[in-house]
């Protein structure tokens, strides 16, 4: 009897919820094909990016019936990166060494990928769309303690590089793997510094509220933005999130030189693939990171919910869905310029050696992300708090 | 929480708790733990208390289960040395009495516990960081600090320990046993 009546109610509200389903469902899947088609895109920036910095000429061979030459167009290397050698990857055959664990090989690349993925789950896009009577926040899921959220599936990210290094039946993945773990856990700290030191400050755990808190200006025309507000913090969360995605100058776990790939030695094919887009995910991820803490999120400078107002006192009125796209458009540029950053420092800087990287995370980040939680707490106090 | 849902993780707890005691590789035996803490840090967040159940993925999950890795591997533990049952007697008698005594706790626990149909409703604030670190730094502020206290000093002795042990000659270290270890050590002894 309560039972039926209960689901009475339900059906009563049935339309709304159905209603909010299908909204969170849209923005599930948009911030997902957004990650992986951005993610692609920072494949293709590496690869041309690098042999420019390089001085080489990068792909360039795959041609669509050599329609490209027909039409007399210089080849960019897009299909390249886009059709030829995804297909090629994933066609190849997924090899798994004599002695390997069999299952554990299998799970270790997306044990890598999943939680990279799922964190972008709290990520904010913009602030609210009006959609007739609905008002869609343009973050996929609201949690307002998102910033722990963070750390969480970070946390849960060494698993698979770990595992994957140990399954592999292989010494220098084996190698790889503890080396990746160990730099992940220690870099993690410094991470975690830089973050809480951003969640003092902003007296809040929700990334929405933190993109708010960061809208208006300073003396009439300098943008509200975290970086100047916590600039150590800044370099802190930048230096270790790029140690997190394990790239030069922190690739030391997959060590081309000593290594032969380090955790990924033993993977071939579309594993390997997914090992590959992990990386890359991370970096987007990082660069995420540091938009929301950093550089506002969605804020566009002197844009408001109703339009700019610039610093002379002039205003331009925009209505609603013009703003949303302006802010979403804003924060994936952000992004974007972010990645780009860390592709160039990474086709710029040599290795470390493994002494200096952990002498760097132990005795260089911590202490100083450290300082700047305790300076920073002290000025919170001081001002007031929250 | 709906109840099919709490039904879901209470099984994929037991399937994982089964999982760490009854596999014969280490490695193995940590991803069943490891599964244990992530379900127990959902069902936290399923019965409101959000905060905790994050805290205890990032610390167990995140810190504690990857340092168990590196023990076992950096101890070179192999696997399937278990003993087939063949646990020495008092092996078994401290078992046995150490289950008896879990056993009778969760009995006094549950006894003491307020029926289910009695259960208040939550307070809309429950679980959050502000309620939980308004409780921590009032009426468990002495707890809290003694027992960073009790954690800084451990990590000093950590230290201090690590210290003295790199004075000493450091042997090289055998590498960890992997998958296929033992089948590669006989193929190296025939060749």
């Amino acid at each position: 009897m309560r039972r039926r009546a209960h689901t009475q109610r339900l059906l009563a509200s049935d339309s709304g919820v159905t209603i909010e389903l299908v909204i969170g469902a849209i923005k599930a899947v948009v911030i997902v094909l957004l990650v992986l088609g951005l993610t692609t895109l920072m494949l293709w920036f590496e690869r041309k990016g690098s042999a420019l910095i390089q001085d080489r000429i990068g792909a360039n061979r795959a041609d669509i019936f050599g329609l490209g030459k027909r039409l007399g167009m210089p080849n960019f290397g897009v299909i390249n990166t886009v059709l030829a050698d995804p297909i090629k990857m994933f066609t190849k055959e997924d090899f798994v060494p004599d002695g390997a664990d069999r299952f554990l090989h299998g799970l270790a690349p997306f044990l890598a990928l999943f939680p990279v993925i799922i964190t972008f789950a709290v990520v904010p896009m913009g602030d609210i769309l009006k959609i007739g009577k609905y008002e869609i926040d343009l973050q996929p899921a609201n949690l307002n303690v998102a910033a722990l959220y963070v750390l969480a599936t970070i946390g849960i990210g060494v698993y698979g590089i770990a595992l994957g290094g140990w399954a592999s039946n292989n010494r220098w993945a084996l190698l790889g793997g503890i080396r990746a773990s160990a730099q992940m856990i220690s870099y993690e700290i410094a991470m975690g510094l830089a973050i809480i030191a951003v969640v003092v400050t902003y007296g809040t755990l929700d990334l929405q509220q933190m993109c708010r808190a960061q809208g208006g200006v300073w003396f009439g025309f300098l943008p509200r933005w975290g970086i100047l507000l916590q600039p150590v913090s800044f370099l802190l969360l930048l230096i270790s999130g790029m140690a997190e995605s394990k790239r030069v100058p922190f690739d030391l776990p997959e060590g081309e030189s000593e290594l032969v790939a380090g955790y990924f030695t033993e993977y071939s094919g579309g594993k390997q693939a997914v090992f590959m887009m992990t990386d890359f995910a991370e970096v987007l991820l990082v660069a995420v990171l540091i938009t929301v803490f950093f550089f506002g999120g969605w804020q566009v400078p002197w844009l408001y919910r109703d339009g700019f107002h610039f610093p002379g006192g002039a205003a331009w009125l925009l209505p609603n869905l013009a703003v949303a796209i302006l802010q979403f458009v804003a924060f994936w540029i952000k992004v974007i310029i972010l990645s780009c950053l860390q592709i160039l420092i990474r086709w710029t800087l040599p290795r470390l050696r493994y002494d200096q990287l952990m002498r760097l995370g132990w005795k260089g980040l911590v202490p100083l992300g450290l300082l700047n939680l305790v300076a920073t707490a002290f000025v919170v106090v001081a001002a007031g708090g929250k | 929480m709906p109840q099919w849902l709490f039904a879901f993780l209470a099984a994929l707890a037991i399937i994982g708790a089964l999982g760490t005691i009854l596999q014969r590789n280490l490695v193995h035996c940590v991803l069943g733990f490891a599964l244990v803490l992530i379900d127990l840090g959902v069902l936290y967040m399923g019965l409101g208390a959000v905060t905790v159940g994050f805290l205890q993925i990032i610390v167990y999950v995140g810190a504690i289960m990857v340092l168990f890795l590196f023990v076992i591997w950096l101890l070179n533990i192999q696997a399937d040395t278990g003993v087939r049952g063949g646990a020495s007697l008092s092996l078994k008698l401290v078992g046995a009495l150490a289950a008896a005594a879990l056993a009778a706790e969760l009995f006094v626990v549950f006894s003491h516990a307020p029926k289910l149909r009695e259960v208040r409703t939550i307070a809309p604030a429950f679980g959050s960081v502000a309620t939980l670190a308004h409780v921590l730094f009032s009426r468990y502020l002495i707890a809290f600090e003694t027992t960073s206290l009790l954690l800084l000093a451990a990590i000093v002795g950590a230290v201090a320990l690590a210290r003295r042990l790199a004075g000493q000659s450091a042997e090289v270290a055998a590498m960890p046993s992997q998958p296929g270890s033992a089948a590669r050590e006989s193929r190296r002894e025939v060749a």
